[in-house]
């Protein structure tokens, strides 16, 4: 990244999706405005703008952060991950077990809950549910995403463990 | 806005000195960026970006200490098995900030240096005799964070200065918890919450109690200390028998989370229960 002058927009280089790709963004801009407006990735969704909901998680080199909180700038050299990364095949545990209805939050649930699918290694001194303590839903109750998690890593075992 | 995004400390210091107090740290921008979109006047100020500054990042172990750089987040403690074992008071109060989406952002500097009286990071390692490395182009300093505090998010760090890294001493801890009351389990600011560290006296050791969300900043309660130093002393055997002292090392308000009485009840029952029967001078 250039040393800027006042105001001026910013050049960085990311990957997202998969796909390194360079922009031009203003200084003030988050992550989750550049996914939704700049790159037509409207997946993550703004539910409070302060960091509580989980609307909004993205993975930043492979953990998951909220991007309503994530200067885009800072995102320079570091690969995101959006929801539109994951196949909708992916979700069918998710889908069969109730943990979507309004939808509101699922792009930012199903991101968090792909994350600890695919490290399972995290379960072993937190639970799955404190896992996903950052990611509120005012729909299900909660038991439709954890038995939705718990399916979807079963599966994952099933093929041998999907830890990376 | 602008921003300087500098790659080495001291580039860092370079330009934090040339704008004499005008540039703002961000780290993981967890506390500054929230409601960001309404926030027009921070839009118009400069920020020195350190997420790009190398030096700042790892976590490293010495043979008498732990120490983590600015940058160091939550979950990179988290997902340190040494200090797991080392010490578990850190892991504690890591998984109870906020959430893992949190936890993977914000760091413990940055928690330090927002001054929040209600920071949980900083209980833990004030307990801990954790002490802060400030830089800047005319040098660097350390400081013991309980020193570190002059008031309500005022601090000794100058405003052409940096922390560059937090360091916890090893030391034989028999005793350390960490207990935090909110409204519900994750994303909660502390109503009240207390570390709690013993370790034998040989180099500095003793009783440790910080508590947040009872005081203008963060803060050890000393007369607590004391009482529970003196051999040979009358043991506590309820709650209660800590309000006296309490009421000369904390200063608890009403506010919007909590109340004063609330805060002071239930700080006391925290140390009664959090102690009792693991030290004879609570029974
Ligand atoms: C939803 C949510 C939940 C939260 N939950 C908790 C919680 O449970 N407990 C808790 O304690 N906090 C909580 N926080 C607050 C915040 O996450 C922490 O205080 C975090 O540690 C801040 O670190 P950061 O790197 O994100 O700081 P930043 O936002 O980058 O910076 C915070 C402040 O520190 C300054 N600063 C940062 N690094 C340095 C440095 N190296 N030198 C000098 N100044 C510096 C910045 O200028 C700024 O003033 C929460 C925040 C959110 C949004
Ligand atoms: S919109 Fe980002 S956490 Fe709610
Ligand atoms: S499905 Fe409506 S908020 Fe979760």
């Amino acid at each position: 990244m250039k040393q800027p002058s006042e105001g001026a927009k910013l050049t960085i280089s990311l990957t997202v999706n998969g796909k390194p790709m360079e922009l031009t963004v203003e200084p003030t801009e988050r992550l989750l405005d550049t996914l939704r407006y700049r790159l037509g990735l409207p997946g993550a969704k703004e539910g409070c703008g302060e960091g509580e909901c989980g609307a909004c998680t993205v993975l930043l080199d492979g953990l998951p952060v909220n991007s309503c909180l994530v200067p885009t700038f800072q995102a320079r050299g570091r690969h995101v991950e959006s929801v539109e990364s994951i196949a909708p095949g992916e979700l069918a545990p998710m889908l069969r077990c109730g943990a979507t209805q309004c939808g509101a939050c699922t792009p930012g649930v199903v991101v968090t809950a792909r994350w600890i699918q695919q490290h399972p290694e995290l379960t072993v001194d937190r639970t799955p549910r404190e896992l996903m303590a950052g990611n509120l839903c005012r729909c299900t109750g909660y038991d439709g995403i954890m038995d939705g998690l718990a399916e979807w890593m079963n599966a994952g075992a099933d093929k041998g463990g999907a830890a990376s | 806005m602008k921003v300087h995004a500098p790659e080495t400390l001291e580039q860092a210091c370079a330009v934090l000195a040339q704008h004499a107090g005008a540039l703002v740290p961000m780290a993981g921008a967890t506390d500054l960026l929230v409601h960001w979109p309404g926030k027009q006047r921070d839009h118009d100020r400069a920020y020195l970006d350190l997420s790009g500054v190398a030096e700042l990042r790892p976590l490293a172990w010495t043979d008498d200490s732990l120490k983590l750089g600015a940058l160091t987040t939550y979950w990179d403690v988290l997902r340190d098995p040494q200090t797991a074992r080392q010490f578990p008071m850190l892991i504690e109060a890591a998984r109870q900030v906020g959430a893992v989406q949190i936890q993977t952002r914000g760091t413990w500097a940055g928690n330090i240096a927002n001054g929040s009286p209600a920071a949980d990071g900083v209980p833990v390692l004030m307990a801990l005799d954790a002490s802060v490395t400030l830089a800047s182009t005319t040098g660097t300093r350390t400081v013991a964070l309980a020193d570190y505090y002059t008031g309500y998010r005022a601090s000794v760090r100058r405003p052409e200065e940096l922390i560059v890294s937090i360091e916890i001493p090893k030391r034989a801890y028999d005793i350390t918890a960490f207990y935090k009351v909110g409204p519900r389990r994750a994303q909660a600011i502390t109503k009240v919450g207390v570390a709690i560290a013993h370790a034998s006296h040989a180099g500095g050791g003793g009783w440790r109690i910080v508590a947040n969300s009872v005081a203008p900043t963060v803060c050890r309660c000393r007369s607590v200390e004391s009482l529970l130093d003196e051999v040979g002393g009358k043991p506590f055997t309820a709650p209660d028998g800590f309000l006296t002292a309490l009421r000369a090392d904390v200063a608890p308000i009403d506010d919007i989370r909590s109340t004063a009485e609330y805060r002071l009840t239930v700080l006391a029952r925290l140390l009664y229960h959090g102690l009792k029967g693991r030290t004879p001078s609570v029974a």
